[in-house]
């Protein structure tokens, strides 16, 4: 703790400055006074922020309040609603948004949203914030924050998603070790499959686990550059590349007998029962593709343990060069529709490591941040899959979560529509190629 | 009352009772609008300022609060876009047979249920679903109709009476290690000819460790003999893979497999595999013979119906919605049995009508009020189905089972909020409801 509280100190003179909060004498809370004195407690910013979330009682919503109290140690006289929507957020900012009384700050997960609402004129800049920013996050997590040229939001909190989860017991019996490559990972899914279990667990009833896999593979086939470029839709989905990479991906979803269920199976699991076919008692497959959060999901649905039951890889390179290690995320961005000294200050406070460190001390917390310490996370696995975010060169965020939601993140349809189609028939790449682009020609028209 | 005035009656004037004594048209009036106010009120707030809002918001671009005048164009994409005429097109499928089979089967438990013990105890069995959200009704058949009969009731049945008939072979996940062991007949076979004297080595894979039969030891080439076939059945896998086909440290046999040798697809000879693998088969002619694997060995368990797949979702949906509704027609229609003159019925019988015959020619005839308004009730129930396809059917197969309200909702709310296509959809859906809500309120009407 008390390491934490003197590497505040310098920081929260740097806030009283920029908050403008004056000597005790002077009362209006934004005079741009700079008499900065050097207490720990910023009295003179008072106020209300409204911050609707998705994270719930079971889901987060006490490590943000935990948070939230390190911001009060602060700024004791900012009061900070945070109100737990739910998965259900997209809709109900949605709603606020276009009835005109969104809440002062959110938690929006997908890019493409918070670009929809910076067009719009909905959000407010935090440039303010851009040098606290600066000094805590790679320009690659700043350009994610970016939109239209303006800082926007922050990327409080980010999941790994370019890891693979296998099980220990699965990948002892088989006698194979996490590969590095993907011709390896070919070759151990199939020395796996003759030692009389599955290699892989397929979600696909949920469109995204599916859509996630083809993101990997293109982003460590293509690069970030091109990848950035396809989530855009600057490069069309018939585009070759996308070819190269569901012949790819078809190598996995194609290998039909080595696919936990075959592939009916596969469109009928979904996310979750891909996590407790794979690390159930008995195991019944090997390995899951899914982000950071698959840990969670083991512990909380099955009886496995860390290191001796499950553990994980990053996953495996495919094209060498600067991109290999690439990291996609996906994460929560955090934005203001309004703009007043203390949402100021809580936007300030949220993009420093010791807002960043007192939830990823908690556990189920990865962060863009440099100056959290590796060391924070409370166990090995944990650190495993949060530590490469913080020294990949290049990280992209989701691809589905960045595009158009009626493209990338709507049940049934567009992405998360197609690629079961695909999954259901891998042979059909130039059909499945052209599905995707007038699905996504028609979402980015509007 | 006569304030003011000039009176004869002065105890009146003491104590005038109030307006009651002779209210006026206008204080009627103003009663009558106190009382109705705040009904009226939430009335126009939840209902009428909605649905106007909706019907113009049709008519307009998807985002934001009103958009841009497009016209008709919403409604176009309505019947052009194949995942809403796959909504529109479930949801005619829905009406044309749930309604049917509710006002069916409640009328089946309603006649039966009147004639057993215990009426009451069947009774709210079979009601006890309505009293269940549709939402958990929907997670709770989502669990039964998994395709895996580990997991799924309904296909655990299915596999329960299939076993009976066709049991599970005990290596039934095994393939060949080699392309030189083919499928033949639902067993495996080893390509390459024997004659006396040769050895044959049929690997076997993708064994799990637990079931690999008990007692099993390291696998051995067995020797050749003059007159003899020898081989080996073995699981042809050691951490790592090993070299395939060839009999390794650390690999196991499989003992307990029937081995049989062909000539000219005849099976010749059987022999059962021992500890380590080896067989051998004695007394063997000159001529060419092949060796393999039995059909029974490798006999997989039922899989079960995939009640979740594209094809089976939506009657694996109308069974779970006509499973919470056939309670509801049921107290319905037995309310109104019980309510039907007995003398009708006993009069039929004394005359010599069979069971059926009253049945089908008195208590339905007589019944058939009600069984309307259950028929009716069910249609427009039908037609606004939303909630158990949103939990039951998985997100891979939501477009096949796709009704016209989760159309309405993934467009609007889900879809990037076009609520320009989703008003457009709720309007359709509220001009398909208003024609049977008439019938009914006319129904109501004649029947008071």
């Amino acid at each position: 703790m008390k390491r934490k509280w003197l590497a505040a100190v310098p920081l929260v003179a740097v806030l009283a400055v920029t908050a403008g909060c004056g000597s005790k004498s002077a009362a209006p809370k934004a005079s741009g006074v700079a008499g900065a004195q050097k207490t720990l407690t910023n009295k003179a910013v008072s106020g209300t922020i409204t911050f609707d979330g998705i994270w719930t009682a079971t889901s987060g919503q006490k490590n943000f309040a935990d948070v939230i109290k390190g911001f009060n140690k602060l700024y004791p006289n900012v009061h900070v609603n945070y109100k737990p929507v739910g998965d259900n957020l997209p809709t109900v900012l949605a709603t606020a948004v276009a009835g005109g009384r969104p809440p002062d700050m959110a938690d929006i997960a997908q890019p493409g949203t918070v670009k929809q609402f910076a067009t719009e004129g909905k959000l407010k800049p935090i440039t303010y914030a851009s040098g606290v920013v600066s000094k805590n996050f790679a320009p690659a997590w700043r350009s994610l924050g970016t939109f239209n040229g303006k800082l926007y939001a922050l990327v409080f909190k980010a999941a790994n998603k370019s890891v693979v989860w296998y099980d220990v017991p699965d990948f002892k019996n088989a006698g194979v070790t996490p590969p590095k490559t993907f011709s390896q990972l070919l070759a151990d899914a199939k020395t796996i499959k003759s030692s009389g279990v599955p290699a892989y667990s397929i979600g696909g009833a949920d469109g995204w686990t599916l859509t996630d896999l083809f993101e990997n593979i293109y982003l460590r086939t293509f690069g970030a550059a091109k990848y950035n470029a396809l989530s855009q839709h600057k490069i069309k989905w018939t585009d070759p590349s996308v070819a190269t990479a569901l012949k790819t991906m078809a190598k996995i979803v194609g290998d039909t007998s080595n696919i936990y269920g075959g592939t009916t199976g596969a469109l009928q699991y979904g996310f979750n029962d891909s996590v407790a076919n794979a690390f159930g008692s008995p195991s019944k497959a090997a390995m899951v593709f899914e982000a950071d959060f698959v840990g969670g999901a083991i512990t909380s649905s099955t009886k496995s343990k860390p290191k001796t039951g499950f553990n994980t890889f990053t996953w495996p390179s495919i094209t060498p060069g600067p991109d290999a290690g690439a990291v996609e995320i996906a994460g929560d961005l955090f934005v203001t529709f309004r703009d007043n000294p203390a949402i100021e200050a809580f936007v300030k406070y949220l993009a420093t490591p010791q807002a960043a460190e007192i939830w990823a001390h908690e556990g189920g917390f990865g962060t863009g941040n440099h100056n959290v310490p590796a060391s924070i996370y409370p166990d090995p696995i944990t650190k495993a899959t949060e530590a490469p975010i913080l020294s990949a060169k290049s990280v992209v965020f989701d691809m589905s979560d960045s595009q158009p939601p009626a493209f990338g993140a709507t049940t049934g349809q567009g992405e998360w529509g197609l690629f079961p189609q695909f999954l259901k028939n891998p042979s059909d790449v130039s059909g499945i190629q052209k599905k995707l682009e007038s699905a996504a020609a028609a979402a980015y028209k509007k | 009352m006569s304030a003011g005035g000039i009176t004869a009656e002065p105890p009146v004037v003491a104590a005038p009772p109030p307006d009651y004594s002779e209210p006026g048209r206008l204080g009627k009036y103003l009663t009558g609008a106190i009382f109705l106010a705040p009904a009226i009120f939430l009335l126009s707030v939840w209902m009428a300022y909605p649905v106007v809002y909706t019907i113009i918001r049709s008519f307009f671009s998807p985002q934001g609060f009103l958009g841009h005048w497009v016209g008709i164009s919403n409604y176009k994409t309505l019947f052009t876009t194949s995942t809403l005429t796959t909504a529109i097109k479930n949801n005619a499928i829905w009406v044309a047979v749930v309604p049917a089979f509710v006002t069916a089967v409640g009328l089946i438990f309603a006649v039966l249920t009147e004639r057993v013990r215990w009426a009451v105890a069947f009774k709210t069995a079979i009601f006890l679903p309505m009293a269940i959200s549709a939402f958990a009704t929907g997670v709770t058949w989502r669990i039964m109709y998994q395709q895996d009969p580990g997991l799924g009731a309904v296909n655990a049945l299915g596999k329960a009476v299939k076993g009976v008939f066709s049991p599970a072979g005990v290596l039934s996940s095994a393939s060949p290690s080699t392309a030189n062991v083919i499928p033949s007949h639902g067993g495996l076979i080893l390509k390459t000819p024997l004659h006396p004297g040769g050895i044959a080595l049929i690997g076997l894979t993708a064994i799990p460790p637990d079931q690999v039969p008990k007692g099993a030891k390291q696998a051995v080439t067995p020797p050749a003999k003059p007159g003899e076939i020898t081989g080996t059945v073995w699981r042809d896998f050691k951490p790592g893979g090993g070299i395939a086909g060839k009999v390794e440290t650390g690999e196991l046999g499989l003992p307990g497999v029937a081995v049989e040798l062909d000539q000219n697809g005849k099976t010749v000879q059987k022999a059962t595999t021992a500890a380590d693998g080896s067989f051998t088969f004695t007394g063997v002619k000159s001529g060419t013979y092949q060796a393999g694997v039995g059909a029974s060995t490798f006999a997989k368990p039922w899989g079960g119906f995939a009640w979740l797949g594209p094809s089976l979702i939506v009657p694996a949906l109308m069974i779970a919605y006509i499973w919470i509704w056939a309670g509801f027609a049921m107290v319905v229609i037995a309310a109104g049995l019980s309510a039907m003159p007995r003398d009708v019925l006993e009069a039929a019988r004394t005359d010599g009508a069979s069971e059926w015959q009253t049945f089908r020619r008195v208590t339905v005839p007589l019944l058939a009020p009600v069984l309307s308004v259950v028929f009716i009730t069910m249609i427009i129930n039908v037609l606004k189905v939303f909630d158990i396809v949103y939990a039951l059917a998985p997100a891979s197969v939501q477009q096949n089972a796709n009704v016209i309200a989760l159309a309405m909702y993934y467009t609007a709310f889900q879809g990037g909020g076009n609520f320009g296509v989703g008003s457009a959809i709720a309007v359709f859906l509220f001009l398909l409801v208003i024609p049977v809500l008439l019938l009914n309120i006319r129904r109501f009407k004649r029947e008071v």
